[in-house]
């Protein structure tokens, strides 16, 4: 679902569209799946979005 | 509002009259002012003067054909018909003379002699016929007795709900045009001439016939030649209960027409505690539904007494025991100590709870309460989840709140109405009965479905345009309709430069030749030609409005969608007055308000963020308790936690996740894995089967509390029995609050609503008291709005400027391939409702036993299948088996079936896949082949049909 989000906002710049990622994640997202998609991207999960990998490390 | 005896509702004889100019006219001496236009006998009816009549009524337009309504009028030569003769300047009426009486009596003389002398009705005390032999003054009837054919024609019963005795016809056409311009099926006619004349169904019985059963005729006849069942078998009612209809957003308001009786003595009807239900009948006054109704609203509520209504608190402790009856108290502690022994172990996330679409808003709003301030967390979430939630997105992000910007009346001022994805004439009814009535008047439309759908062509009723466009399509769909607008300068810039945000990045994103109608052919597979003259249809419209439905949201780019609609809207200026809008037909009953009284797990009541410290504030101070600021799981995030055993505990509140979610096998697995599940409903649904203590809920039959539909209308919801079960559901919830420590008390529903109304601005207005007074109010009902709100956005939006975004088409993963070539949507049939644990026990059945899969003539040939065959439909994750239905209203490529039966079980082949943005899932759009059932599949089908104790049907 991450990654669905990232690609709705991957037509934006590259910082803007981190910045809204990151900032529908703080939104709608209950913390345990936060903490689960940072787990994701530390474990190198290759099947993370690079600009969800981006926008995580915002979280 | 209870009354002690039985009233009809007025009939002014005459529609009312709308417009601002005005005319006097004196009626037997009284003089006053009425619109232009108005009848003599709707102004006499206003002025307290009722004229005789019987074929006028003031549902329908006048017809003049009973010449009962005869008056005299000053310098006018004869007796001119009463109901066709407009009030002009200075009128001076006459109603009674004794001209008029002779007259008046040689002709209700002439009807008495077809009208039999042993009327059933006239009995029954429920034929206008005796009441008006009485007023006219016949005492005797000169003439001989005729027989007119119909006396001879056969009494029809076909019908569930209502028989037709030809015999009692005084072929007055109130039935005939009752289902013309009320409901707009125009399934009746006047066969024959003179004596021969019967009104029919189109030359076969009702059942047979296109009626869709509404009911509109009935409540039209002025004898009993159609009557209810319900009223010949139990007679007249004595009182009358006003209150809400418990199906689909439209929201209707109903009388509920009750007989009071000794309590215990039984009887065939809806009985509950002495009070016997004889009939519903939709209210004049609903501003919903302004005394319209559909065959569900009206006829399907003997579900309320279902003798598989479960009536006592039921604990096991484990779902492969037997359910063990126990006293509230034992289950409401068995409740409380569960979950807070499941908090202990797990953590204060680890439970939480789902409101429910069909309960009242007092009842969600305690629910949600209890989960925030007595759970602890944000883990509440609603039924909207799977079907709205991205209209709560999309629109917020647009105009700044969650909800549609119309009431449903002002489609009459639209021009040009742009359906997407929707099905009004079967999900929404008696809305789509107004919309017909504004088609037939000449407004234009536009149906954007990959079905062909009953609106495309009706009676009377001609799309201008059915764009039959792929799923997944629409977001490229309404960016082309745009781009149109946009590119051939037939948008509205000074709405834009005034009303709107990021103009100058919209135009130039929505401009690029990548969305042109030619770029998107290939994704939405509607010819560019057409969609450029239909977005120009739209664009150039004085008035266009769009409605849209499930075919919208129900997308993994369903949020996007409706932002996608709200740019449209904005561009052409189609917002902030009547006539125009982004409308959603939300599909239950209080789907609108459930989500309005803080139901997602992201927003408190009024949908405001849990992350801003002054709302919580606000209810942390009231409820004593720190709120949670983080957002919490959405039910499909409720599953995955359950499975990854971080979620162990969910209270369910009149939901069947079991059977209305997708991927069915992947919702089992997840409550199985939980160790306390609570079901509160009124039925052992399918969600009971994984359930561990039920709680019995309550009808709305038995409910105090209000409704709020698709309009944002809140409409009062009134007791006709009491708690059939002993508790206000409420109460229940109240409990078991109570029981883990938090003191949540309320004396009755109207305190609920008051602490609403003190919490959340946008019912600031709002009370039992209020609504008692004016009937109904859409909210925000605010100091500056009183009375509420019809139109939102007039002159600025909710949020300020209205926001335009750049909504970008991003296809769905679901793709269709060699091994799954077909795609499946999911919708709705008239006569059943959602997972059909209420209409699958009425004799709604009759018409609709069991889920059908629709599929192209082109796409069933190649696999052999003909129409009633059994055939298998697999997907990715499941399969099920279910009859064919050959039908060319499918397009090629795609098929679609209802998800009302369990013994189907539709959601087996439904996916994950779901809304980028809200995890509303993809259920229109799933990967499918369908081939013909083999020996074993039938087997297995016959067995589940015994096991849910459905009938073998034979071929559909």
């Amino acid at each position: 679902m991450g990654n669905d989000i990232a690609r709705q906002f991957a037509h934006l710049p590259y910082d803007q569209a981190t910045a809204a990622i990151a900032r529908h994640l703080r939104m709608f997202w209950d913390p345990r799946m936060r903490e689960a998609l940072r787990g994701a991207v530390a474990a190198g999960d290759d099947d993370v979005d690079p600009l969800l990998r981006a926008a995580a490390a915002n979280l | 509002m209870a009354v002690e005896t039985y009233v009809p509702e007025p009939d002014l004889g005459t529609p009312t009259v709308g417009g601002t100019e005005t005319v006097r006219v004196t009626v037997d001496g009284r003089t006053g002012e009425v619109p232009a236009g108005t009848s003599v006998m709707r102004a006499a009816s206003e002025a307290g003067i009722n004229i005789p009549k019987l074929c006028a009524t003031d549902s329908l337009k006048a017809f003049g054909s009973c010449r009962i309504c005869l008056v005299e009028v000053d310098g006018v030569h004869g007796t001119p018909a009463s109901c066709t003769t407009p009030c002009t300047d200075d009128m001076v009426v006459t109603t009674q003379s004794t001209e008029l009486a002779r007259l008046r009596r040689g002709v209700m003389e002439l009807y008495l002699t077809d009208h039999p002398a042993d009327c059933a009705g006239c009995a029954r005390g429920n034929c206008e016929m005796q009441a008006l032999a009485t007023t006219v003054g016949v005492a005797e009837i000169r003439y001989p007795r005729r027989e007119p054919a119909r006396q001879h024609a056969s009494y029809d019963e076909s019908n569930p709900y209502f028989a037709y005795d030809p015999a009692s016809c005084i072929v007055c056409s109130r039935c005939v045009r009752a289902c013309g311009e009320t409901q707009g099926t125009f399934a009746l006619t006047v066969a024959g001439r003179g004596l021969g004349s019967v009104v029919s169904p189109g030359g076969t019985d009702f059942f047979s016939s296109e009626c869709v059963s509404c009911g509109a005729c009935v409540q039209a006849c002025p004898t009993s030649a159609l009557t209810e069942k319900s009223v010949v078998e139990l007679g007249m009612p004595t009182r009358v209960v006003d209150t809400t209809c418990a199906y689909c957003g439209v929201g209707c308001s109903f009388r509920a027409e009750v007989q009071s009786e000794p309590a215990g003595s039984g009887g065939t009807g809806s009985v509950g505690d002495g009070i016997r239900l004889v009939r519903m009948v939709p209210s004049k006054a609903g501003g919903a539904n302004e005394g319209h109704s559909c065959v569900k609203g009206r006829f399907a509520y003997g579900y309320a007494h279902h003798p598989e209504r479960q009536m006592h608190p039921m604990v096991r402790d484990s779902i492969d025991d037997e359910w063990r009856v126990v006293s509230w108290k034992e289950a409401i502690a068995k409740v409380a100590s569960g979950f807070k022994a499941i908090q202990a172990e797990y953590g204060i996330g680890a439970i939480g709870g789902i409101s429910s679409s069909r309960c009242t808003n007092e009842e969600v709003y305690v629910v949600q309460q209890l989960v925030r301030a007595g759970f602890g967390n944000n883990n509440v979430d609603t039924c909207a989840r799977v079907c709205h939630s991205p209209t709560g997105y999309g629109l917020k992000q647009a105009f700044g709140t969650s909800a549609g910007t119309q009431d449903f009346a002002s489609v009459a001022d639209a021009d040009v109405i742009l359906l997407i994805g929707a099905n009004p004439t079967d999900a929404h009814p008696v809305f789509a009965s107004r919309m017909k009535r504004r088609l037939r008047a000449g407004a234009r439309l536009i149906v954007a479905d990959p079905r062909r759908i009953d609106l495309v062509r009706s009676p009377h009723v001609q799309a201008a345009y059915h764009l039959q466009l792929q799923p997944s399509s629409n977001v490229a769909f309404v960016n082309a309709m745009a781009h149109v607008a946009v590119t051939e300068g037939r948008y509205d810039e000074a709405f834009l430069r005034e009303r709107c945000e990021n103009v100058d990045g919209y135009l130039a994103f929505i401009s690029d030749p990548q969305h042109s109608p030619e770029s998107v052919e290939p994704i939405t597979g509607i010819p560019a030609a057409a969609l450029r003259e239909a977005a120009l249809l739209y664009a150039t419209a004085r008035n266009a409005a769009i409605y849209y439905g499930l075919g919208v949201t129900e997308h993994s780019q369903g949020s996007t969608m409706v932002m996608g609609m709200a740019n449209l809207a904005m561009v052409t200026g189609n917002i902030g007055r009547r006539g125009v809008g982004v409308n959603p037909l939300r599909g239950q009953n209080n789907v609108q308000g459930s989500c309005d009284m803080g139901s997602f797990p992201h927003e408190l009541p009024g949908y405001r963020h849990v992350s801003s410290n002054d709302v919580r504030a606000i209810y942390e101070q009231r409820w004593g308790r720190v709120l949670d600021p983080e957002p919490g799981l959405r039910i499909p995030n409720m599953f995955d936690a359950a499975l990854a055993g971080t979620f162990k505990g969910l209270y369910v509140q009149g939901e069947d996740l079991a059977q209305s979610d997708p991927n069915t096998q992947h919702v089992e697995a997840a409550l199985r894995a939980m160790d306390l599940v609570v079901v509160q409903d009124l039925f052992l649904n399918e969600t009971a089967r994984f359930a561990h203590v039920f709680l019995p809920g309550t009808s709305f039959l038995e409910k105090d509390g209000t409704f709020t539909n698709a309009e944002r209308r809140i409409n009062r919801v009134r007791p006709v029995f009491p708690p059939r079960q002993g508790k206000d559901e409420w109460q229940i919830t109240c409990e078991i609050a109570q029981a883990i420590g938090f003191p949540m008390r309320y004396g009755n529903a109207a305190e609920i609503m008051d602490e609403i109304a003190a919490t959340t601005p946008t019912f600031a207005g709002v009370s039992f008291a209020a609504l008692d007074a004016e009937g109904s109010m859409q909210w925000p009902v605010t100091a500056a709005a009183p009375y509420g709100t019809p139109t939102m956005h007039v002159g600025g939006f909710v949020r300020g400027k209205g926001l335009l975004v750049e909504t970008v088409h991003v296809p769905t993963t679901e793709r269709s391939n060699r091994r799954f070539p077909l795609i499946l949507t999911t919708g709705r049939i008239l006569t059943q409702y959602n997972v059909g644990s209420q209409t699958r026990r009425t004799d709604n059945n009759a018409w609709h036993l069991e889920d059908i899969l629709e599929i192209h003539p082109a796409d069933a040939e190649m696999r052999g299948i003909s129409t009633g065959d059994l055939v298998e439909l697999s997907s990715r994750v499941g399969s099920t088996t279910l009859r064919a239905k050959v039908t060319s209203r499918m397009p090629p490529g795609v098929v679609y079936t209802t998800f009302h039966h369990p013994v189907t079980g539709a959601n087996v082949v439904t996916t994950e896949n779901s809304d980028w943005a809200t995890n509303c899932p993809e259920y229109k759009v799933t990967a499918v082949q369908v081939g013909v059932a083999n020996a074993r599949g039938e087997t297995d089908l016959e067995a589940e049909r015994r096991r849910h104790g459905v009938e073998y049907a034979g071929t559909p």
